[in-house]
């Protein structure tokens, strides 16, 4: 065992950058569900999200107006439940899983000509002064704008959700959707954008994987990260800044994992691998103990008629 | 009235062709991740795809991607079964039980099973010596590393992938005494960013060689990005990476063996068979040693696969011996094919625990 080989600094460096994928997608799907609406299709918008931004990144050699076509790509993708659940009332269950696989294999043939390109680099920030700060620096102030962004997203829900008019009326359509129809407020047109919003930032994890973490195009990359993201807004009792919570802990456990293996830690592999999920659900099902629950109008459909 | 007449003129239609193709012979595939993959499930569709070029409209070829190991597989090679496949190949250590149910279910479909040990009247199964391949990539691993730590990025903890551990290991430590592995097991085939992370971790502990039993070609990005870490094609050439970071690989083929099988149903002479099959029958290719590497140890690599190609050398001839270090073969003895079919121990000098 050789524990002085696992460098604390690159290893919370890294951990940041792991986590970002899931966090992205999680703050968008606790939006959506906020407004009252199940979007199973996380998955698939993350993986239209990254091959939409790895193309355009490679064609315009930008990786900034890459991201920005993941998160348009992903709102896209997501129209398609707009269409199906918000028009046409279709099971919201059904219709985010036919969205997943919808997204997985439409975004397979856009990726035909993508696969062993490689995409322009993302420069990491590079602040004078504040990024040569011995252990804060590497930590805090050098990573990729996107990373930064996440965050931002995350307070920045949080601060609509309780702060604001906006906050409220999503959350009033969530908890009663009939009461908020009473009162005068676009049920629809309020979820629509929720939805659109939650593409869009599952879009962008997408992409944070095809462009920065990964940074190649592969089918079926995201692997299930859209899976856990779901997971994650429910153990975060779809609390913002228990969703960065989450996330990072998910992050940083399995990359702590991989050097903690690498570093010949005797702890049995099985144990390792198993951790950051059972580390995760164990700490979020505790801090949820304080009864918050779901968003009463949950996966149900509403029509103005009802 | 007239969809009802649509819909007759439909079902007319799938019925004679039904029946035109009732004297083809259709040929099922399993791939555990995406045929996009550009690693393992890319080269069993590779295999695909020469059978279908191979006997044109003598066959029909279908295959189902991304099908999860365990209960889920099972559904998936019935619902092939049912559909009329005469020949179903399981690509992935994981379908081995799976195989084994449905094909007794339908006794007079043929299934062959990749990787596995378990065979039955109507089940073969095949594999290749990959280890002969982890041999030469161990030899050049061992010249190669500056700081003397390669690492290892395993999947799982079965034979198959322990075997190339200890071979690699083996080679890289006879060019260089001072070489130590460091192994990760991701626990899964496919997964392009925890692949990733692992390559990551394993570079940032000053590994400079980074070896991969996983399919996707994550790792070697992570390489290419590092600046100064070597890597091998894993399954698949996985050139687009070559001739730095990538310098060599080892490469499935499996199309001749498809091939062979599928002739083997059409003509009725199909049997049980275990095949094991390494780079002198061409199963195993060595991708091409890039310049990254310098001429005396590659054509030292070049000499290792020749040797093993012909049988005069086997990758595991004693002495060895076990982790635990007792004596497993004595000198110029070989390792025998039962031994390293079940093979659930590293050799000496390597560290850690084998996941039980």
């Amino acid at each position: 065992m050789d524990l002085s080989a696992i460098n604390p600094i690159l290893l919370i460096a890294s951990l940041m950058v792991a986590a970002t994928p899931l966090l992205l997608a999680a703050v968008g799907e606790l939006v959506v569900e906020k407004a009252g609406v199940l979007n199973l299709g996380v998955e698939g918008m993350m993986i239209v999200g990254a091959i939409s931004g790895f193309s355009i990144a490679v064609e315009t050699g930008s990786p900034w107006l890459g991201f920005l076509a993941s998160a348009v790509g992903g709102a896209v993708l997501s129209l398609l439940f707009v269409i199906l659940t918000q028009v046409a009332l279709a099971n919201q269950v059904a219709s985010g899983l036919a969205l997943t696989l919808f997204g997985l294999g439409i975004s397979s043939l856009m990726g035909q000509s993508y696969v062993g390109v490689k995409p322009p680099a993302t420069p990491d920030l590079y602040i004078p002064i504040l990024s040569d700060i011995p252990v804060i620096g590497p930590i805090v102030f050098s990573h990729d704008l996107i990373l930064y962004l996440g965050i931002m997203i995350v307070a920045a829900v949080w601060a609509t959700l309780k702060y604001t008019r906006v906050g409220l009326i999503l959350r009033a359509v969530g908890e009663n959707h009939d009461a908020a129809h009473a009162l005068g407020y676009k049920v629809v047109r309020i979820r629509i954008m929720a939805i659109m919003f939650g593409g869009a930032c599952a879009g962008l994890g997408g992409a944070y994987i095809s462009l920065i973490r990964v940074p190649q195009w592969t089918e079926g990359m995201t692997a299930g990260i859209g899976w856990i993201a779901l997971a994650l807004v429910v153990f975060a009792s779809w609390k913002p800044w228990r969703v960065l919570l989450g996330a990072y802990l998910f992050g940083g456990i399995t990359v702590l994992q991989l050097n903690l293996q690498a570093a010949g830690v005797a702890i049995p592999v099985e144990y390792l691998a198993m951790s950051p999920y059972i580390i995760t659900i164990l700490v979020l099902v505790i801090l949820s103990a304080d009864k918050s629950s779901a968003p009463a109008s949950l996966g149900r459909i509403f029509h103005a008629s009802h | 009235m007239k969809r009802t007449s649509l819909l007759a003129g439909v079902a007319l239609a799938l019925g004679l062709a039904t029946g035109a193709m009732a004297d083809t012979t259709k040929v099922g595939f399993v791939y555990v991740g995406p045929v996009g993959d550009g690693g393992w499930t890319y080269e069993h569709d590779q295999g695909r795809k020469a059978v279908v070029e191979e006997f044109g409209d003598k066959v029909e070829t279908v295959y189902v991607e991304n099908v999860a190991e365990g209960p889920d597989a099972e559904r998936v090679i019935t619902q092939m079964a049912l559909q009329g496949a005469d020949l179903i190949f399981t690509t992935s250590f994981g379908y081995m039980d799976q195989t084994v149910n449905v094909a007794k279910k339908f006794p007079k479909v043929k299934f062959e099973h990749a990787t596995g040990y378990k065979t039955a009247d109507n089940v073969s199964v095949y594999s290749a010596r990959f280890y002969e391949g982890r041999a030469v990539q161990g030899h050049i691993a061992g010249k190669m590393t500056k700081s003397n730590i390669v690492g290892y990025i395993a999947s799982f903890p079965i034979p198959e992938v322990i075997r190339g551990i200890n071979s690699a290991y083996i080679h890289a430590k006879k060019v260089n005494p001072d070489v130590q592995f460091k192994i990760i097991w991701a626990y899964t085939w496919f997964d392009p960013a925890k692949e990733a992370d692992a390559a990551k971790a394993l570079i940032e502990q000053g590994a400079d060689v980074v070896l991969q039993h996983t399919d996707s070609t994550a790792p070697q990005a992570a390489a290419k990005a590092a600046g100064n870490v070597i890597t091998f094609g894993q399954a698949s050439d996985m050139s687009e990476y070559a001739p730095f970071p990538r310098v060599s690989s080892i490469i499935d083929d499996w199309a001749p063996y498809y091939i062979a099988r599928t002739k083997a149903v059409m003509d009725g002479t199909w049997t049980s068979t275990n095949t094991w099959d390494g780079i002198g029958a061409g199963m195993v290719g060595i991708g091409e040693i890039s310049d990254a590497v310098p001429a005396d140890v590659k054509a030292e690599a070049l000499a290792l696969k020749d040797a093993i190609a012909s049988g005069e050398y086997s990758p595991f001839t004693g002495p060895l011996k076990k982790q635990d270090g007792s004596d497993w073969l004595g000198d110029g003895e070989t390792a025998d094919d039962g031994t390293l079919a079940g093979m659930n121990f590293y050799v000496e000098g390597l560290e850690g625990d084998i996941p039980q």
